[in-house]
This record gives structure tokens, C-alpha cells and sequence, in this order.
């Protein structure tokens, strides 16, 4: 198996906590894929655990009011 | 961290579904539920596209009373939550329009970007980033990475790996073929561990 082939299948390896035979031989021997693989998965966790986008309780508090405010006079 | 649940069998329904059906019916207060469940998920997808606070907190607005509006349009042979994410993803499209004065702008461009999909930077990362930095500076990193993504990849990465919607899902609600949203999220995925490598990267002679 070549590095492109086993790229081309990251995805499907991503949330796969046991890796088909083949792919784990590929790992076994090739330390760049073996980097992507951890590094691409812990790009994933990083941006799970911070939600950098998050709503501050009062702004959400604020636009759910305004909402439902419309919502209850018909829009 | 909230998820949007998949369905778990094919004959259960959604809950969403006897929520929908309720406001329908004139309940309001059910309407009430179905904001509180998705106001931050949508107000996610609106920061990621326009990238403007003002414009985000207008799109989240906006996309519910329009969902609320159009009620009787939802079909209810797709989700919920996948027609809304449609209502704000155009919302948020429109806004970015009007930021950039009518330039077309579109989640569908398959856009080149300079890194490909081919990984260049191959070091490892130091053994846990969340040491190395303050959350504070984490955030401002993460924040400044996805932004040099292009729209549409940053909405994929946001709905397929934050909130945990299928691929099908995912491609419903961006109106996009699933090869097209596998091939966004891979090269999303690619490009921001590229990117978050120049921080994270192992300093030379320390040790796993």
C-alpha cells in the first residue's frame, strides 16, 4: 500500500478505533502516515473541546426571547 | 456537547417530529423547545460562514422565524434540524453577500487551496497542546486556523466532525453530493492539522 492510498482512506480510519489489516501493516512501517493519522484525529478532538463559537448565556437568553417574542405575534 | 442524535431505527420517528407537529398544531411553546435545541448549532454554522458576531446573532434570528414561518413547507421526509441548517446556511450567504456588496459568494465552489490535500508538514505535535498554551490564546489559534479555510469547507468540518451529522445528513442540508462533502471534509481536515502544526509542532530535541 502507498502513502496516497492510505490517505485517500483517512477518512473512513478517522473514527475507527481498530484499522483493517492492511492499513495497521501500512502504519506499522510508515511514520509520516502514522504522524497524519494521530495529528489529523487530534485536530478533530482539539476543535470538539473548544467550542470557539459558543453563544454567552446572556446573548442566548437575548435572542431566544427576541425570537419567540416574533414567533408568539405571528412573525 | 450537544450532538444531533441520529435517528435509530427506521421506523422510529425523530423527536423532533411530534415537536413540529405541535407547532403545527398552534403550540408555541413547542417551537419554544425546538430554538432552545438549536440556537447554538445554528449560531455556529452562521459565525462560521459570515465571521461577523452581529451578522451570526441576525442569521440565527432570521433562520428561525423564517423556519417558523414556513412550517407548512417542511417535508417530513428530512430532519428537522437538516431543513434548518438549509434556512441559515442561505441566511448567512445572503449577509456575506451583503458584506462583500453583491459578490456572489456560494457554499457549492469547489475551491483550490494552496495546501491540497497532500500533507507537507509531517512533524509530530508536542505531547499536549492544551499545556503549551492558555485556553484563551487555544481559542484565538483555532479561531484564526479555520478562518483561512474557505466557507465551505469550514461548514462541512463544522456540521460532520462538531456536530456529528452524517455525511448524507451533511449533504442534504448544504444541498451538496455526498462524494462532494466526503471530499470538503477531507481536505478540511487536512489543511487545519497542517495549519495547526506551525503551533504545535514537537520543538526539536524534546523527547515523547
Amino acid at each position: 500500500m502507498t502513502c496516497s492510498e492510505f490517505l485517500a482512506l483517512l477518512d473512513d480510519m478517522i473514527d475507527v478505533p481498530e484499522l483493517r489489516a492492511d492499513l495497521q501493516d501500512h502504519l506499522d512501517c510508515c511514520e509520516h502516515c502514522e504522524v497524519t493519522l494521530n495529528t489529523t484525529r487530534k485536530t478533530i478532538e482539539i476543535y470538539r473541546s473548544h467550542q470557539i463559537y459558543d453563544m454567552p448565556p446572556s446573548l442566548r437568553e437575548r435572542l431566544h426571547a427576541a425570537i419567540m417574542a416574533r414567533c408568539r405575534k405571528g412573525c | 456537547m450537544a450532538t444531533i442524535q441520529p435517528i435509530a431505527g427506521m421506523n422510529e420517528q425523530h423527536p423532533d417530529v411530534a415537536l413540529v407537529d405541535r407547532v403545527r398544531g398552534g403550540d408555541v411553546s413547542a417551537y419554544d423547545e425546538l430554538v432552545r435545541k438549536y440556537e447554538r448549532q445554528v449560531f455556529r454554522i452562521a459565525q462560521h460562514i459570515t465571521q461577523n458576531r452581529e451578522d451570526a446573532q441576525d442569521v440565527v434570528q432570521d433562520a428561525f422565524l423564517k423556519a417558523y414561518e414556513k412550517l407548512d413547507q417542511f417535508q417530513g421526509n428530512s430532519k428537522f434540524y437538516t431543513w434548518l441548517v438549509r434556512i441559515a446556511v442561505n441566511e448567512s450567504l445572503m449577509r456575506l453577500r451583503r458584506r462583500r456588496t453583491g459578490k456572489m459568494v456560494s457554499i457549492d465552489e469547489d475551491v483550490e487551496t494552496e495546501e491540497g490535500s497532500v500533507p507537507r508538514d509531517l512533524a509530530d505535535w508536542a505531547l499536549d497542546p492544551e499545556q503549551e498554551y492558555s485556553r484563551a490564546e487555544l481559542n484565538r489559534i483555532l479561531r484564526k486556523t479555520i478562518k483561512g479555510l474557505p466557507p465551505g469547507f469550514r461548514v462541512v468540518f463544522e456540521l460532520r466532525d462538531i456536530q456529528g451529522l452524517s455525511t448524507e445528513d451533511t449533504a442534504e442540508a448544504l444541498s451538496l453530493s455526498v462524494p462532494a462533502v466526503k471530499s470538503r471534509l477531507l481536505r478540511a481536515r487536512l489543511q487545519l492539522r497542517e495549519r495547526l502544526t506551525r503551533y504545535f509542532r514537537r520543538k526539536k530535541g524534546v523527547e515523547k
